[in-house]
């Protein structure tokens, strides 16, 4: 489980799926997440396998979440602000049938 | 030190990549030497890896964090006090050969055009595929040391697994945090001391960080870890999200409970830059990565691109900053400007800094088995792809990485190979019994990191007669 | 040592290597010299659009014929091509566009051919479910398709190989002379053989020009752009009227849009680059045209060096000039489509001095060099 060793920022409330989650300013939506124990911000768009943060740094691309409405956007590169909507991409699978 | 001024510079002398040690002392140093300089980093604040939020410390985490942390704060504020442009969250996703970077900021691009480009993008994590480390929960060390920085968040129980000087840092800094790992899981193969002595003598000159190293091993013994050592057969259980690490350790297998597993190889340098801009790469036996070739002072084989920090090759913070004011003064030099100061001095520290890098290298190369990882296990994460689909792709003709990607989509994904490039090229070269300099590497296209279509069609670029 | 064959082709693009294939199967020896890998520019990174909708006139017959061979080319080569049929086509954004296409479908029906056919609204909406509000109807090709073209282009050099086409990969023409026989050498050795083919693509007109024929041929870059995968909303290959657009999501989801806008091409150093700024009026037409996709993000984007001929149509026959000497290039970024049926009628050519198809349009001496 996540622990937040110590509170800098001001608390900052946005909603993951429509759950709202309590963050602080200064946190990333990927850290902010993890700091609220959720771990599982996808589904891979091949298998539809549950993903979740990897590298926290940028160069992984396994936290792609919608964000205000803009897919695929670095769940670990984008900072959380008051009221954000937040949801989790699932996979693509009317494609895979189409494709299968 | 200018910041989200209304007017932002179209035209500089020097566009620096990257805001970490190595890209904040180059710009420094090329703004002493009077060019016009603008830094460029996709990340919220001055810092890059190591030095991450370093302008946000506060006395408990920098307590957590160590000296060699703080250590950034000096030059993070000396970049303040210089006439740099800094741009955070400014996305270099395209370069093209007439030295037009475009940007991404705040959701829209522009362009920004530059006599000289310093790539000072720094490291990433060598990948470390195994069954299971798709699996949600399974993050890199390097991940948690990144929320530890900048959110002050620590995973507890995690289990760290792998191998190299930042996995011992990073559980010495969550033992510091009150948050001891559950266990480590050391995967370094039994006889590399032994391959790491001829290294020793040199070493030895560098030994403020054999000390530091040997200290932070005994701080986590000391704390009473479960430290598994010469570790192989490693593979993550689990079905949503990881459960449990399973491995042999001394002849016996073992499994852990954990929903936190954590995974370290070392740090190869980022080629994403290099490559787009078709700079020559060469395999490095020693770091077991490719590195841009460069001559004595951090130039490329392409005009006007320089490269300073890890991302010439691993050699630490240190070195990075040193070496990043090295090639600002390469181009002060060549732009016929008075240098701020002495090339041979820095040179000089540069060496001594990097005496002890041989040693670690030969003692923490990659364990085979993330080299060459069993044929079932997820190599491309992405897309899916797996090692022994690499082999086939291999068998049925494909000569190198570019022609797999063509096969398997490997490398096609949204990473665009970040993760995978060094496993499918390893796995290419052992097939094929070839070199990794003639198997070779991805080809690298824009954009450097997606932008939306939206953002295409809105695209401000500079009206200038392109060449 | 000088290699001999009954016919030398320079080029491993698609072309090359399917006039190789059906020379071979017509029992020819054949040597296929390319200076890079087989498919590694034009032939293995095109859009891979399968694509008879909207050609130039004098092509049809030839894209035709081609068509024909498409529809068995998985089984003839017994290798996946990532081949599938599918409607193409070309949207009517206003009336005005529409009576264009009408009137086009008139004169191809004149011709004899009756491949392509007028969409009226609710048909195009049919077709394509996804399509803008304002889009009023379209021209459609409803039985042609897309296939992955570096699949495609290895396989059809896989199948010469087996047929005995000898393919010399990494090897650069340097000269070519006649005597009684060609004498081609390379940067590593001489071959010699009655009949040669240029279908060196973006790098043809040198070649051409070294014999003294002239061929204008531009090197070109076109680009194309790819997004993130985005659930299915269209089985067609999409194109617009009057804009330039290409326009196709593949079975995976991910959607692959160009057209028109070029990069940078140059031959001196194979490579091409891209020029995003060109491609602004593309995204901006792809989202007009299918307002789904304001929510796309692209991940990747590539380009590839093509020959194009100023009047946009290739140069395919006999040379001008020499006995012996054909030529196959500058199809103009609109190629790979009629690679099998260009390969099989010039195999024919090339073997019997004969075919049906009047190639009078793609003669190489219709350009009149500069200052004579
Ligand atoms: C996860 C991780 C953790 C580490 N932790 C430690 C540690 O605790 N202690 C230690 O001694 N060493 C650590 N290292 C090694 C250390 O990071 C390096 O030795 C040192 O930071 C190298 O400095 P640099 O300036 O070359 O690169 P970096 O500090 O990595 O800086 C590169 C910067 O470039 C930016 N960038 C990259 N691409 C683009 C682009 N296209 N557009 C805009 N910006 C871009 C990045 O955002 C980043 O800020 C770590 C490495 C990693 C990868
Ligand atoms: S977690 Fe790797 S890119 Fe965000």
């Amino acid at each position: 489980m996540a622990k937040r060793i110590e509170n800098t920022g001001e608390p900052v409330q946005f909603t993951f799926d429509g759950q709202t989650v309590t963050a602080q300013s200064g946190d990333t939506v990927a850290a902010a997440l993890t700091a609220a124990g959720i771990d599982i911000l996808r589904s891979s768009v091949v298998s539809g396998a549950p993903r979740g943060v990897f590298c926290m740094m940028g160069t992984c691309f396994e936290c792609l979440v919608e964000v205000d409405g803009v897919p695929n956007r670095q769940a670990c590169q984008v900072p959380v602000t008051e009221g954000l909507t937040v949801c989790s991409q699932q996979g693509a699978p009317e494609v895979l049938e189409a494709s299968a | 030190m200018t910041q989200h001024s209304p007017m932002e510079p179209t035209k500089v002398d020097v566009a620096v990549i990257g805001a970490g040690p190595a890209g904040m002392a180059a710009a420094v140093t090329a703004s002493k030497a009077g060019l016009s300089v603008a830094l460029l980093d996709e990340g919220q604040s001055l810092g890059g890896q190591i030095y991450r939020n370093i302008e946000n410390g506060t006395p408990f985490r920098d307590g957590i964090l160590g000296r060699d942390y703080v250590a950034g704060r000096t030059l993070a504020q000396s970049l303040r006090a210089s006439d740099v442009t800094y741009l955070p969250r400014t996305t270099v996703w395209n370069i093209s050969t007439d030295n037009m970077l475009d940007l991404s900021r705040d959701g829209s691009s522009s362009q920004l055009i530059a006599d000289k480009i310093i790539v000072a993008t720094g490291a990433v994590e060598r990948p470390s595929p195994m069954p299971g480390w798709t699996l949600a929960g399974v993050t890199t060390v390097g991940a948690l040391q990144i929320l530890l920085k900048a959110s002050g968040v620590v995973q507890e129980d995690a289990v760290l697994v792998g191998s190299g000087p930042l996995m011992w840092l990073v559980a010495a800094q969550m033992i510091s945090a009150g948050t001891p790992p559950k266990a480590i899981v050391e995967t370094t193969p039994k006889g590399r001391m032994a391959q790491a002595m001829p290294h020793i003598l040199q070493a030895l000159k560098g030994h403020r960080y054999l000390t530091k190293g040997l200290s932070m091993i005994r701080q986590v013994r000391g704390a009473g870890i479960p430290i598994y050592n010469a570790a192989t057969n490693v593979r993550i259980n689990g079905g949503e999200v990881a459960e449990s690490v399973t491995f042999i350790s001394k002849g016996k297998e073992h499994t852990i409970h954990s929903n936190h597993i954590a995974l370290h190889q070392g740090v190869v340098p980022n080629q994403q830059v290099t490559r787009l801009l078709r700079c020559d790469h060469k395999w490095d036996a020693s770091q077991h990565c490719f590195r841009p070739v460069l001559d004595g002072q951090g130039k490329t084989s392409v005009p006007d691109v320089y490269v300073a920090g890890d991302g010439a090759g691993i050699g630490g913070a240190k070195s990075a900053a040193l070496m990043g004011r090295l090639v600002a003064l390469a181009i002060a030099q060549e732009k016929g400007k008075a240098l701020p100061e002495r090339v041979d001095r820095l040179e000089a520290a540069l060496a001594s800094d990097g005496a002890v890098r041989p040693f670690l290298e030969a003692m923490y190369a990659p364990a085979p088995q993330f080299v060459k990882p069993a044929k079932e296990t997820i190599v491309c994460r992405c897309e899916e792809v797996t090692a022994g689909a690499i082999q086939e792709a291999v068998d049925l003709g494909a000569p190198g990485p570019n022609q797999v990607k063509s096969f398997l989509r490997s490398g096609m994904g949204p990473c665009q190979g970040r993760v995978c490039g060094l496993v499918v090229a390893s796995i290419i070269a052992e097939r094929r019994k070839a070199s990794m300099d003639e198997t070779g590497y991805y080809r690298i296209r824009p954009p450097l990191k997606p932008i939306p279509l939206s953002e295409l069609a809105n695209f401000q670029p500079l009206e200038v007669a392109q060449k | 040592m000088t290699q001999t064959a009954d016919l030398i082709v320079i080029g491993g693009g698609i072309h090359g290597s399917s006039t190789a294939l059906f020379a071979a199967l017509r029992g020819m020896s054949v040597i296929v010299i390319e200076k890079d890998t087989v498919a590694r520019h034009a032939s293995g990174v095109n859009a891979g659009g399968v694509r008879r909708l909207g050609r130039h006139l004098a092509e049809v017959p030839l894209s035709q014929h081609s068509m024909e061979i498409w529809y068995g080319l998985q089984d003839m080569l017994g290798a996946d091509c990532g081949f599938q049929i599918a409607p193409q086509i070309k949207v009517a954004e206003n009336e005005e566009e529409l009576d264009r296409h009408r009137a086009r479908v008139q004169t191809l029906n004149r011709m004899g051919f009756y491949h392509e056919t007028i969409l009226d609204q609710p048909q195009v909406r049919h077709y394509l479910p996804a399509v803008a509000d304002h889009v009023v109807g379209g021209l459609a090709s409803l039985r042609d398709g897309f296939a992955q073209p570096f699949w495609t282009t290895t396989a059809i050099a896989r199948k010469a190989t087996q047929a005995g086409v000898v393919f010399k990969e990494g090897e650069r023409v340097l000269s070519l002379k006649r005597e009684t026989d060609w004498t081609v050498t390379t940067d590593q050795d001489i071959y010699q053989a009655p009949k040669v083919l240029n279908a060196a693509g973006a790098w043809a007109g040198a070649l051409a020009g070294s014999l003294g024929e002239y061929a204008p041929v531009e090197a070109i870059a076109p680009m194309m752009i790819v997004t993130a995968r985005l659930p299915k909303f269209c089985d067609a290959v999409v194109g617009a009227t009057g804009r330039p657009l290409s326009f196709k999501q593949m079975p995976n989801g991910t959607v692959v849009i160009g057209g028109g806008r070029r990069g940078r091409a140059d031959t001196a150093t194979n490579t091409s680059e891209m020029l995003f700024p060109e491609l602004r009026n593309t995204a901006a037409t792809a989202m007009d045209i299918f307002p789904i996709m304001r929510g796309a993000t692209i991940v990747r984007s590539w380009s590839g060096v093509e020959g194009r001929m100023p009047d946009d149509i290739p140069v395919i026959g006999p040379s001008a000039l020499h006995d012996g000497l054909y030529h196959s290039f500058g199809f103009s970024a609109h190629g790979f489509q009629m690679g099998p049926g260009t390969g099989e009628t010039m195999a024919g050519l090339i073997e019997t001095g004969a075919t049906q198809f009047d190639l009078s349009a793609f003669a190489i001496d219709r350009f009149a060099p500069p200052n004579t």
